[in-house]
């Protein structure tokens, strides 16, 4: 085969059909759509497990919507999810989600340790009273990611870089295998970035598996293993050091990209 | 039958056509003021004025007793409705924007405090003498039994004067509807054109008390604008079709109405606009539920047949039980799942515009091509032939499939 | 506070309260989904399911009345749903289509049949008839003791109760979810609630607390109450917690405050008839948000507010 078409449909091609039991997150053929124009075009996608993934490509290339529909949040028009070889709604103890910071209202009444708590959801049901174990639990949530002193804060007096500790302190007390992230960096304070980055490395040590949403192409390569580029169908996807070339991107973005900046990246890379 | 025609043609008596014209130009005026109530999402700001407008009435009404009149003069009435209305609207706006409750509280605070409160002040009225052949009850459902002559003019005069107020303020109006934020950088006073906005909101809701009542002028502001956006996409257009809706609707309902007695007016133009509504929301071209569920099908048939035959390209195994019944009921492929003649050779074409694709988006690195590389556009609609050809060349040769 | 009180006001103000609390309740949740108005949409088509019930059954009785505003209530959501998804249209205007064209039909209805026997008309629906729901076998306080005085008590007293009980113990029960899909719908989704599930339940609760409450008190105290107390309370404190309290508590003081004003205000300003008491409750709920917006100390708005 040409090498151009390996690269344009690659992804679980060469891996054969079947999902992939091991990967925490392997798609199959997914296809969404908003109306009669796919936002996503059967996307094939195997994220290797222990690793930072990334997914990343321009505005309105279906980022966002890949993970929504991955956890099944959105209908599929086709396509095949897994996690860990299962389907989602079976995996969901293993999957730690945080949204987009702005998807909420964040003049909802109620507090940091509360927001911290509803990682406990699945542990808790309607009724457990929530113990001192799972209280201990979730300020140790809060620890990590340096807020502490918040517990009893109200949400809304959260600064932007806050928010997104208190999101992901969230995702801590689930506990899980798998952690996927929506644009965690978005508008956020460098000191908050630096610490997200390094709390999720610090997973990754442990095993887990992180895949996020990443807008600035300038960090990629100092934050993931892995990327998958992705502009409504998928473009590449492998290590960073081998696909996160200036030729996948400039494939990916189309013109959306000066070609100074994608040289820039090349030094970057290299 | 006839007494119907007679209406519909004004033969019906002054009285009934002045009502039946006015019933039109008002429902022509409700369906384009409230396209723009519509567009700015903010169709239920109707209910609070509509519902705002009752302890207006009631005040008036003590009022002009206690000036010794007995009244019952329809204008006196309909200006104290206008000054609670916009009582009302000004709340709704100051609670959405000076405290942290979000707009559609503020509407449902103000609509059922100022509706109570009218109602307490109908029960004071009720025991004055005076106050028992008020009628004051006709505002909350309209009534045109018996109606007065200078009544009827008011209705069409104040109909005729809203439509033209409509006319000489489309331009701003359409460009805020569609997009505040441009129209803005164009140097329109968005707060203001909002403000006409209201103002004719509350006019068409002032004008129709007596006609449609307060609960049922909603129906009127809301129902055209939201039947017509199934038909056009266009700003312009969807408030042309609203106030056609609109007008169609009064006019054939006052008609109605005024030939069978027993058959009220609000309601019945209310119910002829949900008529129209019912069908455009069923059967619209395009946009209406039975063509974008024939749409949705068709497309998710197209991905699959497309996602099918890529995965004939690689040679891959199929699994989806859709894709393989779309596959086979075109003969793409066998029962066992290997691909037919046609198949390969739909298959093989495939390939080649996945691989005319990559040549596309290698040469054609420009901002032309953002969207169209979806996996379902012709490569045939995004360039010419002659562009296609020259990707043939740098191709070479035709590539055999399968991998 | 003598065996008047007992007779003529003690019911009408249980009822008022309890219809009040039910309606309250939900409304908390509903005004934090930005679906505050669902309320009023609910209430408006109470009108046509009461006709069509009558005119099937031919009676007002209070069951087939309620089952059918039940059911009209349950269509309306059902047809804003419909709309909204499948024309793409914003949630106002389409619960604006469905009850205005449901009530329009309702009011048709009622002009064509021959209710002038019975006492069913659209005032009624209205505003209710809480001051007639009095309890005349009673004879002062002991009564309340006396089985055969209780026996007596109007059917909306026991039946509001229920109601308002049976909200409190959902709202107990399903606090968790509610919230978590409250605050947060992706996340919930993410771990497996059932969402929607959820949403549509709590339509149903309040549709329980419209139709209940709509009878004895009236359309406009359901609206009124599914909004006035907890945005109130949403003005008075940060907890969510806080928030259900405060907003049964304004419930009650409206229900009792506009009773009492209703009842015997006129009477200290030297007038002989007292006044619509829905529409004074109505009326007090909103005077008591005025003030929560003037002073409240959780007034303004803070955080990031998206989609407002």
């Amino acid at each position: 085969m040409p090498s151009t078409l390996t690269l344009a449909a690659s992804g679980g091609a060469q891996t054969g059909a079947g999902p992939d039991p091991a990967s925490p997150l392997c798609l199959r053929g997914l296809t969404v759509s908003y109306g009669d124009k796919p936002a996503l075009f059967s996307v094939d996608a195997t994220f290797p497990a222990g690793a930072m993934s990334a997914i990343i490509g321009p505005n309105g290339a279906g980022k966002s919507t890949l993970l929504k529909a991955a956890l099944g949040l959105i209908p599929t028009v086709s396509g095949q999810v897994t996690v860990y070889g299962q389907p989602v709604a079976a995996a969901r103890d293993r999957i730690a989600y945080v949204p987009q910071r702005a998807s909420v209202d964040w003049d909802f009444p109620t507090t940091v340790i509360d927001v911290v708590l509803m990682g406990r959801y699945r542990k808790l049901g309607l009724f457990r009273r929530v113990s001192r174990a799972e209280r201990a639990l979730a300020l140790d949530a809060l620890a990590r990611v340096g807020m502490e002193g918040f517990a009893d804060r109200q949400i809304g007096q959260l600064s932007g870089g806050q928010q997104q500790r208190v999101f992901l302190a969230r995702a801590l007390a689930q506990d899980a295998d798998l952690y996927v992230l929506d644009e965690p960096f978005a508008g956020v304070d460098a000191a908050t970035e630096r610490a997200i980055i390094d709390l999720l490395k610090g997973l990754k040590a442990q095993g887990k598996s992180v895949i996020a949403v990443h807008h600035d192409l300038a960090t990629v390569a100092g934050y993931f293993d892995h990327v998958f580029l992705v502009n409504v169908r998928a473009m590449a996807e492998g290590p960073v050091e081998t696909t996160f070339t200036p030729a996948a991107l400039a494939q990916t973005y189309g013109g959306r990209l000066a070609a100074t900046h994608l040289d820039q990246l090349a030094l970057t890379v290299r | 039958m006839p007494d119907f025609l007679a209406a519909l043609l004004l033969q019906a008596g002054y009285n009934a056509t002045l009502v039946t014209i006015g019933a039109g130009l008002l429902g022509f005026a409700a369906g384009a003021a409230g396209t723009f109530l519509f567009l700015r999402k903010r169709a239920l700001v109707s209910d609070a004025v509509a519902h705002a407008t009752l302890p207006g009435v009631a005040i008036a009404f003590l009022v002009m007793v206690a000036l010794g009149g007995n009244g019952q003069s329809l204008v006196g009435l309909l200006l104290g409705s206008a000054l609670s209305a916009f009582a009302g609207l000004w709340l709704v706006e100051w609670i959405a924007r000076t405290t942290r409750l979000a707009e559609d509280a503020a509407i449902g605070a103000v609509l059922s405090v100022f509706f109570g409160f009218g109602v307490v002040l109908l029960t004071v009225i009720q025991t004055l003498d005076r106050g028992r052949q008020a009628g004051l009850e006709d505002f909350l459902l309209g009534s045109t039994a018996g109606m007065l002559l200078q009544d009827a003019q008011t209705i069409a005069f104040g109909g005729a004067l809203t439509v033209a107020l409509i006319w000489v303020l489309r331009r701003p109006m359409t460009l805020v509807a569609f997009d505040a934020g441009h129209a803005a950088a164009m140097g329109i006073d968005t707060r203001r054109v909002d403000l006409a906005m209201m103002g004719l909101v509350m006019a068409v809701t002032v004008i129709g008390l007596k006609l449609v009542g307060l609960i049922l002028i909603v129906a009127m502001l809301i129902i055209p604008a939201v039947t017509a956006r199934f038909w056009t996409n266009r700003v312009e257009r969807v408030l042309w079709t609203a106030g056609v809706i609109g007008g169609v609707s009064g006019y054939v309902g006052a008609a109605l109405s005024a030939s069978a007695p027993d058959l009220p007016t609000g309601p019945i133009i209310v119910l002829i606009a949900a008529g129209v509504f019912a069908l455009s929301l069923l059967f619209a071209p395009a946009r209406g539920v039975l063509a974008s569920a024939l749409a949705h099908r068709r497309f998710q048939a197209r991905v699959h047949r497309r996602q099918g035959l890529l995965a004939l390209v690689r040679a891959e195994p199929i699994h989806d039980p859709l894709t393989l019944r779309i596959l086979r009921a075109e003969g793409l492929i066998r029962r066992d799942g290997v691909a037919t003649d046609k198949g390969r050779a739909l298959a093989a074409k495939i390939a080649r515009d996945e691989r005319r694709w990559d040549v596309a988006r290698a040469v054609h690195q420009d901002t032309a091509l953002t969207g169209r590389y979806d996996g379902l556009t012709p490569i045939e609609d995004v360039f010419t032939a002659d562009q296609i050809a020259d990707f043939d060349a740098r191709l070479g040769g035709p590539q055999p499939v399968g991998g | 506070m003598g065996a008047d009180f007992v007779q003529f006001s003690l019911t009408p103000i249980l009822i008022g309260i309890l219809a009040a609390i039910a309606c309250a309740l939900p409304g908390n949740f509903l005004i934090l989904r930005r679906q505050a108005l669902i309320g009023d949409a609910i209430s408006h088509v109470v009108l046509p399911g009461i006709v069509v019930a009558f005119l099937v059954t031919g009676t007002v009785a209070a069951i087939p009345m309620l089952l059918g505003a039940g059911a009209a209530a349950l269509v309306a959501v059902v047809l804003i749903e419909a709309i909204r998804r499948l024309g793409g249209i914003e949630p106002g205007a389409a619960m604006g289509v469905v009850f205005t064209a449901l009530f329009a039909g309702g009011v048709l209805l009622l002009e064509q049949s021959d209710t002038s026997r019975v006492h069913l008309d659209v005032e009624h629906a209205l505003m209710g008839n809480l001051e007639t729901l009095i309890w005349l076998r009673a004879e002062g306080w002991g009564s309340l003791l006396d089985p055969v005085a209780l026996a007596s008590l109007p059917p909306e007293l026991p039946r509001m109760a229920v109601v308002a009980a049976l909200i409190a113990v959902l709202t107990l029960i399903f606090w968790r979810p509610l919230k978590l899909s409250t605050f947060d719908e992706g996340f919930a989704r993410a771990i497996g609630l059932p969402v929607s599930l959820i949403g549509l339940a709590l339509v149903i609760t309040a549709t329980v607390a419209a139709v209940a409450a709509f009878d004895a008190v009236g359309s406009i105290i359901v609206i009124a109450m599914f909004i006035c107390p907890p945005a109130a309370a949403r003005l008075l404190t940060n907890s969510l917690a806080a928030q259900v309290w405060w907003s049964v508590a304004l419930a009650m003081l409206s229900a009792i405050l506009g009773y009492v004003l209703a009842g015997y205000g006129p009477l200290w300003l030297g007038f002989s008839n007292s006044v619509s008491a829905a529409g004074m409750i109505a009326t007090v709920s909103g005077v008591i948000l005025g003030l929560a917006c003037v002073v409240g100390p959780y007034r303004r708005r803070v955080g990031v507010a998206v989609g407002a």
